[in-house]
């Protein structure tokens, strides 16, 4: 086996992807958790951009729904630890009450930008993917302004973070599949949040009444009205509701990620969400992939930095400049995206303003 | 303006050519008022969240500071037309998408990169004559800004991918290229920070003032060259036809893929001289951290100026006038400078909701639907 791998290795050129496969299967168990550290939020954006899109919303202003949120979550947990203190961390995720009303804060903040979504691209009909820019631009002036005004003055502002979960050992020591509880598991309650959610919203989605309803309002509103669902107030409670993930999601950037607010942190993640639920045909569970493969590219990263390869491998790696490996998880998404285009079909009626008692 | 509604014969302002720019002209006006008053009243509770305290001749003392650092002096008004310079470039750059039907939010990307080769490309040259050293950088960037709007206009042309999605992708990528060219081929010795060389001969001539570059004429020209373009000459009919009806314009025998692409790399190129003008004229290198907001901005000013070319030279320096402005408001006022940011999503804000502000100034609605509205229809793979 030994020899058959140092053969397999020494092949010049083709040796190097052998080497590369050999080094990924050697560290993947070790960098699984970075994995789904840097795909939870992109995965709780890609359930936001669901619920809108299935119900026949587009839905640009993910990034800036993930960015208010992030920002209102940080600065609502650190007026509280000022004005209460933080108390005791709770043993498990070490929650405490500022932390928790920081989380409720992001929600909420994030069915408030969401309801403003609703009623520009539901109510008043404006061209959806503006008004998805519209609270993009918002949410960066708002938050860079409130930053600078009440944020940078308090450097000392802030209220920590959730704590990860500590697997007991007899868990993370299975041989084979050890791993996979401690990539998956060895996270804060937002990131673990993800799992269930996208198990949920898939079966929601697709083995649940109202699942039914929304995809038909996606599909053909027309048809739905007459058969008597509420379009406009489906497609207003979907895309509210899609808010609480796209809250999540800004929630778990600084009160599980970094514990600090910066301006326009989100970084781009509402967009690759977008990629994501497209690649993923908008079904959860496909989105949840898509996210995991755009952020393989960052584990790779991380991987090389902590446990740099040897050898011929070595010597390519060496070669490329660190920027590429930032430029990786979007080249990626490009890449995967035209490649999914096309052979997904989004729901037929979406970007659609819906208006009862006129021909379609 | 309110009983004009109810008289039979119209006034003025709502006759004839007058009446046809009122008509476009009326919400965008509209929406500036009430984005102004609304940012009064963020500025009055910011002032009693920091100070305990309203005081409510703060918005005046702002807003008479904004206009004092935008036109209360000859180096303000000159710093007003610096500040819309890029804006303007930019601002045609995303209407003439717009005519098209296509949304170009990538403006970040190629205008750094186009920085980037002008800034390279400009060292290179330093000491070569200065009409060719200008002309070779400024065609660098303008080439740099056109290819990297190319990309996302043939992905959408071959492949259906959304140029929403595609040009922020390539916005993150060509931050990372960016800064391994001013870090590597194009770093200059013996700084102590990574950026690109000295420009010599490359910077663009001052001619006017103490600041006003040669840059500020090209953007000055692109205005009626763009019109022209796109209200005169047959490319621009097709690219307004595919805008306004892509299946229409294909079966009237135009090329929908060749126009998403021109129209893509038309306005890359356009934020490719913003991008250049703006390091061979005002900032003379590039570092790999060079922060811009130039995508969002030339959205808003193309979305204000209504995607007609004249509209956004208006709407760029009602914000070229903000930013310079903002810099004396924050001295004199205390407002962080990011209040200019707010002004500007809230006056979009407005404009997409144009019912409601229809309703606060009684304006009619207009006649046809703007080509804005026509965006989404192209989402997510159904290019036409």
């Amino acid at each position: 086996m030994d020899q058959l791998s140092t053969f397999l290795d020494s092949i010049p050129v083709l040796g190097v992807v052998f080497q590369l496969i050999g080094y990924l299967t050697a560290t993947v168990p070790v960098i699984a958790p970075v994995f789904v550290a840097a795909a939870a939020p992109v995965a709780l954006g890609a359930l936001c951009g669901i619920m809108n899109e299935r119900s026949g919303v587009v839905n640009i202003g993910i990034e800036g729904m993930m960015l208010s949120s992030a920002f209102t979550a940080f600065l609502v947990a650190a007026l509280v630890a000022q004005a209460i203190g933080t108390g005791t961390p709770s043993p498990i995720f070490g929650a405490t009450v500022p932390i928790l009303v920081g989380l409720g804060a992001a929600i909420l903040t994030g069915m408030l930008v969401s309801a403003l979504h609703a009623w520009l691209s539901i109510s008043i009909r404006a061209d959806q993917i503006i008004s998805g820019t519209i609270i993009n631009i918002l949410a960066f002036g708002l938050t860079s302004y409130l930053n600078r005004l009440i944020i940078s003055p308090n450097p000392r502002l802030g209220a920590g973070i959730f704590q990860p979960l500590g697997l007991p050992s007899f868990l993370v020591d299975i041989p084979l599949i050890g791993w996979l509880f401690r990539g998956f598991l060895a996270h804060g309650p937002i990131a673990i949040s993800v799992l269930i959610l996208v198990a949920f919203l898939q079966i929601w989605l697709f083995r649940s009444r109202w699942g039914l309803r929304t995809r038909a309002v996606g599909e053909h509103p027309k048809a739905a009205e007459t058969v008597g669902i509420d379009v406009i107030k489906l497609r207003y409670r979907n895309v509210i509701l899609g808010g609480i993930f796209a809250g999540l999601a800004g929630a778990y950037l600084t009160l599980e990620l970094s514990g600090s607010f910066q301006n326009n942190m989100t970084g781009g993640r509402g967009f690759i969400a977008l990629a994501a639920v497209i690649f993923g045909r908008w079904t959860p569970l496909g989105a949840f992939g898509a996210a995991l493969l755009f952020y393989s590219a960052e584990a790779l990263r991380v991987a090389i930095s902590l446990s740099p390869p040897v050898g011929d491998l070595g010597n390519v790696v060496r070669a490329i400049p660190p920027e590429f490996y930032g430029a990786l998880p979007y080249a990626l998404t490009l890449v995967v995206l035209v490649a999914a285009v096309g052979r997904s079909v989004p729901p037929a009626a979406v970007g659609k303003p819906y208006a009862r008692e006129t021909r379609a | 303006m309110s009983d004009a509604a109810v008289r039979p014969r119209q006034p003025f302002w709502r006759r004839g050519r007058v009446g046809q720019v009122f008509e476009v002209a009326a919400v965008p006006v509209a929406s500036v008022v009430l984005a102004l008053l609304v940012a009064a009243l963020i500025i009055l509770v910011s002032s009693f969240v920091t100070t305990g305290s309203i005081d409510w001749r703060l918005p005046l003392v702002a807003y008479g500071a904004l206009l004092q650092g935008a036109f209360g002096s000859q180096s303000a008004l000159l710093n007003t037309i610096l500040q819309a310079t890029p804006l303007v470039l930019g601002g045609l750059a995303v209407g003439v998408g717009f005519k098209a039907g296509l949304f170009n939010i990538g403006g970040q990307g190629q205008f750094l990169l186009a920085a980037t080769a002008a800034a390279g490309v400009g060292a290179a040259l330093a000491t070569a004559p200065a009409p060719i050293a200008i002309t070779a950088s400024l065609l660098a960037g303008m080439l740099a800004g056109a290819a990297w709007g190319w990309i996302p206009g043939a992905l959408k042309a071959f492949s259906g991918a959304h140029e929403v999605v595609t040009t922020i992708m390539l916005n993150s990528i060509a931050a990372s290229v960016i800064g391994w060219l001013i870090l590597g081929p194009l770093l200059a010795p013996g700084f102590s920070f990574g950026r690109t060389g000295d420009l010599g001969n490359s910077t663009l001539p001052i001619i006017l003032g103490n600041n006003i570059h040669l840059g500020v004429v090209l953007a000055v020209a692109a205005v009626p060259i763009v019109w022209w373009l796109l209200f005169r000459s047959t490319l621009g009919f097709e690219i307004r036809s595919v805008g306004a009806n892509p299946s229409a314009a294909r079966y009237a025998g135009m090329r929908p893929r060749f126009l998403i692409m021109f129209t893509m790399s038309l306005s890359g190129l356009l934020f490719g001289i913003a991008g250049a003008t703006e390091i061979l004229g005002v900032s003379h290198f590039m570092i790999p951290s060079y922060g811009t907001s130039i995508g969002f901005d030339a959205i808003a000013v193309a979305l204000l100026g209504r995607s007609h070319p004249f509209g956004i030279a208006a709407a760029a320096l009602l914000f070229g006038a903000l930013r310079a402005g903002a810099g004396l408001m924050q001295v004199l006022a205390g407002i962080p400078v990011e209040i200019v940011d707010v002004i500007q999503a809230t006056i979009l804000l407005f404009l997409a909701a144009d019912i409601v502000v229809r309703r606060l100034f009684r304006i009619r609605a207009e006649r046809g639907i703007t080509e804005v509205q026509t965006m989404t229809s192209s989402y997510a793979g159904r290019a036409g």
